[in-house]
């Protein structure tokens, strides 16, 4: 059985490398590479604000045991820490601690590293940047991993339904609606009860609720596609059915999957957010840091660092997403192009 | 057109049918019955206390219609839910149906204004930065609005209730009362956080919509016409972006009964959404189940009268 | 006053990578009273945008950047907005490519012809609808009275363009703008809406312009030809000048390349090359890429205009040289 920090490892080398490939299938291919270079001269700072979220999370993401320090706490030696849990290590205090401040907010005892706490210390002393910047890695999980998850499924049963049609598609179509029948928040809520509250199930409820509008869509374009001139003629001339989803229908959505993966990215992280502030998210999140620091705003003086950090990350996150998203649907909108003269 | 609106009401029941097996399939075998006694009496509890407590509450049956087609869960299920026989809480005992009208005074009352307000002003906005498109008023309102859109709802709550209710002290911070001389202090706050954290979504979508009827041939033999530009807005581009408009607005509809779970539950207005709220807090799953129901219900109710409407604005669906 | 509509000099332009692109680059064009002008070139050579210009309805963000237009005799680029909304259906009209999306899919067909009356006319409601029903009669639309209240989706396309029709000339413009009226219908119904057009011509002396690509509509229907290419008239005639005596390369080759003229199992002409967007249009000729004769000096010289009997003009280098020679 392998560790947890193994598997973790092996599948931020594996989100790399589907990165990598995805870039050199961009570069191949003239239509996207345009469209990448458009988007880089649209949206420069998004794109940046972006990939230093996910740097951040990577940095978190590749976890060892062993190699403590003198010094340290015993447990340390055989947890395994990301280079993040490393670079902050035994970075606690007591309890509460404005940001920069050298003593401790409640009865002014002197802190253990007085003026390093950058966004200061949460209720168990915890250092507010460390947790912040730890939440970046929850926060791609849920909205990356999820949807890497939820879109191939999406797809293949939209594609199916919507090009086989008959039995395929009535169950499909009966399995949409019924799914789709139920309001979102209520079914995550439904799901996650039932499955019990752990991150497995969150991000399980996360995709079972996501998956219907893309699945709606693919399945109304292939309809669509699956009358079109060129995909009759191959089916006459007896090209596999197989090929020709795989060369006619799938090439002509991938402008939809990736306007939905990222919109549906925010989305996800969004309502994690909200899960956790019913108390049913997941560990580490920027939604759990808000929860948590809910009633600190009505004390006096008022403790308002949490929630600023982690509604912060958590705003320029979805906002870098937001703009990219919007800059990405604008270029890929053929009706946005001039028209005709 | 009878036979369209009686097609999809078919089609409404079949669908709520489903979910009542999908709720059945989750709350009954995905989480057993074994798991429910648990989360209730604790991790600890002994074997003869968890069984009586699934005798107390019903769930000692045989779950399926083939193990047993007289005396079943599913049969039971279904039965109860359809007659609206929700028994009671898991958590308190309290009889749901009791909880259902208390709570439905409280959401209304919450929702009613919120959905005026917030489509009135969305359409208003949204037709504003239409009309500017491409000039800096638009370039201006779709930023605000991609702004208003990242910032989630939870942080609008959490900055409404610290700006205004601590530090301005205009509203009080939370609670309920239905007095109507004081009613609406308790929900002015709530109020004004559901809309700011909803309208620019609206507006963003609504102004797609404006601007996508805009550029279509129609609009262009308008101004060929002679029509000024009001008069394409108002004449011919709104009766044409009323029906995409219309499937947000009325699905919408079926929301006002369930209440908005976060504006209640932390607001402390006792409507049908802090029901749920306290449901999940006390792994009441009879209760939850039932409040995932009427939600299916109301959303299905929506989808028809969506559907419906659509038949009354596009001449194109009311005469196929 | 014969010139129902002219255009001198026509600059209208496009913000493209960098400066804006001419899409029409000097275009001059003259319709007489009673008279149809058919202007002819490949998708993309900028008619289209240069008869929405002849309303005032480019598109944004293209803009008319130079010349002048007139209307009746009337300068209309110097007219406010108000002003030239009362010319717009009253005094000059247009009629689209596509019936099926441009009439108003909500709004029933005789709503909107009683529209573009009620827009420029002060009658009651009900005057505007008798006369719907006469131009409704007079386009040849069968149960007449019955369409007056059908939706566009009831109707065939061959009816939408009809009901276009009677919704274009229900004011008796002085100019009607006819963009490609016949492409989107059967070759059938292309015949009849061509009789159409010119029946109501001969009865109100409208000035027609024509704008189509196809080279056997312009033998069905107009009096003189203008051909263009890439923003740019190439040549100007009467019809018969144009399509059987054509001197310009160009012309030429589009004739050419009719598979009406070609002979069972020949091969189709075709033009070389494609049509160069705006950015590699060069200094001189544009076509001087793809022509067959051209000259060294042609990419760099834009050609003038070489007058030839009959009011029949080329821009062309190589037929300026063989004239003078």
């Amino acid at each position: 059985m392998a560790e947890a920090h193994v598997v973790s490892n092996l599948v931020v080398a594996l989100l790399l490398a589907a990165g990598v490939a995805v870039g050199f299938f961009v570069r191949r291919n003239r239509l996207w590479s345009e469209a990448a270079v458009d988007l880089r001269r649209r949206r420069p700072w998004a794109l940046l604000v972006v990939a230093l979220y996910v740097a951040v999370a990577v940095l978190d993401s590749v976890s060892w045991v062993g190699g403590a320090e003198a010094g340290e706490d015993v447990v340390a030696a055989y947890k395994a820490r990301s280079v993040l849990d490393r670079a902050f290590s035994d970075f606690v205090e007591a309890s509460y601690s404005a940001p920069l401040a050298e003593a401790e907010f409640y009865g002014g005892a002197p802190l253990v590293y007085p003026g390093r706490h950058l966004l200061g210390t949460d209720i168990l002393g915890r250092d507010v940047l460390y947790m912040t910047l730890k939440g970046a890695r929850v926060a791609l999980l849920i909205g990356g991993l999820t949807s890497l998850i939820a879109i191939p499924l999406a797809l293949l049963l939209g594609v199916s339904a919507g090009y086989y049609g008959g039995r395929i598609d009535d169950v499909v179509f009966f399995v949409m609606s019924t799914l789709a029948s139920i309001p979102g928040l209520l079914l995550l809520i439904a799901l996650i009860m039932a499955m019990g509250r752990s991150t497995l199930s969150v991000c399980i409820a996360l995709g079972v609720t996501s998956w219907v509008g893309l699945c709606r869509v693919s399945r109304g374009e292939t309809l669509k596609l699956r009358e079109l001139d060129y995909v009759q003629a191959a089916r006459a001339l007896g090209v596999s059915e197989f090929r020709i989803v795989l060369r006619h229908i799938l090439p002509n959505l991938m402008h939809l999957v990736i306007i939905t993966f990222v919109l549906m990215f925010s989305g996800l992280v969004l309502s994690e957010a909200i899960l956790s502030w019913l108390g049913i998210g997941v560990d580490g999140s920027w939604g759990q840091m808000i929860d948590q620091a809910r009633d600190e705003l009505s004390r006096e003086p008022v403790i308002w660092w949490n929630i600023a950090a982690a509604g912060s990350a958590l705003f320029g996150l979805l906002l870098a997403v937001n703009f990219v998203g919007d800059a990405l649907r604008d270029i890929m909108d053929p009706r946005t192009l001039r028209e005709d003269l | 057109m009878l036979a369209y609106v009686l097609r999809r009401m078919g089609y409404g029941v079949v669908v709520v049918l489903g979910v009542l097996l999908f709720l059945f399939v989750l709350f009954f075998t995905v989480a057993s019955p074994d798991d429910v006694a648990r989360r209730a009496l604790g991790e600890k509890a002994l074997p003869e206390v968890i069984e009586q407590w699934k005798a107390n509450h019903g769930y000692d049956r045989p779950l399926w219609p083939w193990q047993d087609f007289d005396d079943n869960m599913l049969f039971e299920h279904y039965r109860r839910m359809l007659t609206f026989d929700f028994g009671r809480s898991d958590a308190d005992d309290v009889l749901i149906i009791e909880r259902l009208r208390q709570g439905a005074g409280p959401s209304l009352a919450l929702t009613i204004p919120l959905f005026v307000v917030g489509i009135t002003l969305g359409i208003v906005l949204s037709l504003f930065v239409a009309f500017f498109r491409e000039t800096y008023i638009d370039r201006t309102g779709v930023f605000l609005c991609v702004l208003g859109m990242s910032l989630s709802i939870l942080l609008y709550i959490v900055g409404a209730q610290y700006l205004i209710a601590k530090l301005l002290r205009w509203f009080p911070i939370s609670g309920f009362d239905s007095d109507p001389a004081v009613i609406g202090r308790f929900l002015a706050l709530p109020l004004v956080v559901g809309i700011a954290s909803g309208v620019g979504g609206d507006v963003r979508f609504y102004r797609t919509v404006f601007i996508e009827e805009t550029g279509r041939d129609y609009v262009r033999t308008a101004r060929a016409k002679g029509a000024g530009e009001i008069r394409v807005m108002v004449h011919h581009v709104l009766r044409n972006a009323l029906i995409p408009i219309l499937t947000r607005v009325v699905l919408a509809i079926p929301f006002l009964f369930m209440g908005s779970l976060l504006l209640e539950s932390f607001f402390g207005i006792p409507g049908l959404g802090a029901i749920t709220v306290d449901a999940i807090n006390g792994n009441d799953f009879s209760t939850l189940r039932t409040m995932v129901f009427i939600g299916a219900l109301l959303f299905v109710m929506g989808q028809i009268a969506t559907d419906v409407s659509y038949a009354l604005v596009d001449p194109r669906v009311r005469l196929e | 006053m014969s010139v129902a509509l002219e255009v001198e000099d026509l600059v209208v332009s496009f913000p493209g990578v960098g400066e804006r692109t001419p899409v029409v680059d000097g275009l001059g064009l003259r319709v007489e009273v009673g008279e149809t002008l058919a202007l002819v070139g490949e998708s993309g050579c900028g008619k289209s945008i240069s008869a929405l210009a002849c309303l005032r309805l480019v598109p944004r963000p293209g803009r008319i950047d130079r010349g002048r237009i007139a209307v009746g005799g009337r300068e209309i680029l110097d007219l406010s907005v108000p002003e030239m909304r009362g010319l717009r259906g009253s005094e000059i009209s247009m009629i689209f490519q596509e019936p099926m999306t441009s009439l108003n899919p909500v709004v029933n067909v005789g709503g909107q012809v009683i529209e573009a009356i009620r827009l420029h006319e002060r009658v009651s409601r009900s005057a505007a609808r008798a006369r719907t029903l006469d131009l409704f009669e007079q386009v040849g639309i069968p149960d007449a009275e019955e369409r007056l209240d059908a939706y566009p989706h009831q109707l065939s396309g061959g009816l939408k363009q009809r009901v276009m029709i009677a919704m274009a000339l229900a004011t008796v413009p002085k100019v009607l703008i006819a963009d490609e009226p016949t492409t989107a219908l059967d070759v059938t119904i292309q015949a009849q809406i061509l009789q159409l057009l010119r029946d109501l011509q001969r009865d109100s002396d409208t000035a027609i312009l024509l704008i189509t690509h196809d080279l056997g509509i312009v033998n069905e229907l107009s009096d003189r030809v203008a051909v263009m290419y890439a923003g740019r008239k190439v040549e100007e005639g009467g019809r018969v000048d144009v399509l059987a005596h054509s001197r310009h390369p160009y012309t030429e080759g589009l004739l050419r390349s009719m598979p009406a003229l070609a002979r069972p199992g020949e091969r189709l002409a075709e033009i070389p090359g494609v049509v160069p967007p705006p950015d590699e249009w060069p200094r001189g000729c544009r076509f001087s890429g793809r022509c067959p004769r051209a000259l060294p000096h042609c990419p760099d010289q834009p050609p003038a205009s070489t007058p030839l009997p009959d009011e029949h003009r080329v821009w062309c280098h190589a037929v300026a040289e063989d004239v003078a020679s």
